[in-house]
């Protein structure tokens, strides 16, 4: 059985969708606004309602609580929240060496939160989901806020990470060469149905 | 010594509000039609429950004594309902808040009747009705306040409760600092009054006691005796209430629910 298995899998009035990701790959995945990308990211991290089944690892989604669900398949949501004074405190530890990675100075631990711009939210939003060490990343247009030297940081980082841990990945994306130069595989998602995207669209 | 009120002095007291209400209407504030119908409404229920106690202080039935305490207990429990902005649907919302109160008012009132007072018989409403109703009347605006606070916070701050599941928290720990800050809106009256109490305002119960001639320390006896079951009943009143709104709030996969809550115009 492959590493990340979604067998028929349903929700509102899309799908059914099948796809099978195996360990260190990343998948690309874009398709008109309203066509249910978002809304698929959520039902594999099982936070809308669906039907049919999601395998990690054979695991099969409904036979582990939802929360240790969740720490392992992670959802990088489009917008990231932060809920208290500083960066630090929605860390156990801040990775100081990791945010040099992405492009943070020494000090971004202590940042109030309110001072955070979208795009260092989302950089900031990968780390702290990282934190859980999950093995598959669910990513909602994850670079959309980011000038293209960030963006550029963000993409080696999560292909790193994939690849070393190994993990897997779905990333969601309008940017056709992003998904080209970052997964895979692509696909497309219309009218509520998975299409494969032919290389070079 | 104790003076009895005539009509007359009654009377003379009503002129003050029907004197505010008059002000208001002519200040156009929009309160006199609420303030009459309230003091309407405390007169014709006081004068009702007078009544009541009156013929049930003379038969003593214990029956009619859980009667009388259900209807309260009911009553309270949708009073605090129609104070919500958001409610549970259906049957869990009554249930929820009328199944605290029973917890915060009821059982502390036994207990009190049982332990401490130690009534003969233990049900003798003389004691049982007013310190259900004095109860009743402090929990639930503690209740009500922790309620609408929870419910309120969770629908406004649905992103975060969202964020922090995504980030593999359980339910219960994603919704933990909304219902600490609910506790403290409930408790904070309660709290309040404690801190005042003596200092700057003398309690309703007490002044009304050393009024009708008692005894001010055995006045204030009753009345310490009081705050202490008002703050411990308001207390796991408000933390049952806030555990079974965060409970309902998730449904089994650990996902908000907020289509098992109502918006309802509060007046």
């Amino acid at each position: 059985m492959s590493f990340f298995n979604i067998q028929a899998l349903k929700y509102l009035d899309c799908g059914p969708i099948n796809l099978q990701i195996e360990a260190s790959e990343i998948i690309g995945l874009n398709g008109p606004s309203g066509s249910g990308k978002s809304r698929l990211l959520r039902s594999l991290a099982d936070l809308d309602e669906h039907t049919g089944n999601v395998y990690l690892r054979a695991t099969e989604q409904s036979s582990l609580k939802a929360h240790e669900w969740r720490s392992q398949v992670a959802l990088l949501s489009a917008e990231t929240y932060w809920w208290l004074d500083t960066v630090a405190e929605h860390f156990e530890q801040f990775p100081t060496e990791k945010a040099k990675l992405l492009g943070f100075l020494n000090d971004v631990s202590l940042w109030p939160v309110s001072r955070l711009s979208s795009g260092e939210k989302q950089r900031l939003g990968l780390l702290r989901l990282l934190e859980n060490e999950p093995d598959v990343l669910l990513l909602d247009e994850p670079t959309a806020n980011l000038d293209p030297e960030n963006e550029q940081l963000f993409e080696s980082y999560v292909m790193n990470y994939v690849r070393e841990r190994p993990a897997c990945a779905i990333w969601v994306s309008h940017d056709v060469d992003q998904l080209q130069r970052i997964s895979q595989r692509q696909y497309m998602i219309q009218k509520g149905q998975l299409h494969t995207e032919v290389k070079g669209i | 010594m104790l003076i009895t009120l005539t009509t007359f002095d009654l009377s003379l007291a009503a002129v003050l509000v029907v004197m505010l209400g008059a002000i208001s209407a002519y200040m156009k504030l929009g309160v006199a039609k609420q303030l009459y119908i309230a003091a309407l409404r405390t007169t014709v229920q006081l004068l009702l429950i007078g009544l009541v106690l009156k013929s049930l202080f003379e038969s003593t039935q214990p029956l009619f004594v859980l009667l009388i305490c259900l209807v309260m207990i009911s009553v309270a429990g949708w009073e605090i309902l129609s104070r919500q902005k958001r409610k549970l649907k259906g049957w869990w919302g009554f249930g929820v808040s009328t199944g605290s109160l029973f917890i915060s008012s009821f059982l502390i009132t036994l207990l009190c009747l049982f332990t401490i007072i130690q009534a003969d018989p233990w049900y003798s409403p003389q004691y049982a009705v007013p310190l259900l109703g004095m109860l009743l009347g402090n929990t639930m605006t503690g209740i009500a306040l922790g309620m609408d606070r929870l419910t309120q916070t969770a629908w406004q701050q649905r992103p975060v409760i969202e964020q922090r599941l995504m980030l593999g928290e359980s339910a219960d720990k994603a919704i933990s600092d909304m219902r600490s800050e609910a506790m403290r809106a409930g408790m904070i009256p309660i709290i309040n009054s404690m801190a005042a109490a003596g200092l700057v305002s003398l309690p309703g119960m007490m002044t009304g006691q050393i009024m009708a001639g008692a005894e001010p320390v055995e006045a204030v006896k009753y009345q310490i005796l009081i705050m202490f079951m008002i703050s411990a009943g308001t207390g796991f009143g408000v933390i049952s209430v806030l555990w079974l709104i965060s409970k309902r709030l998730f449904d089994d996969r650990e996902r908000l629910c907020f289509r098992r809550l109502l918006r309802q115009s509060a007046d």
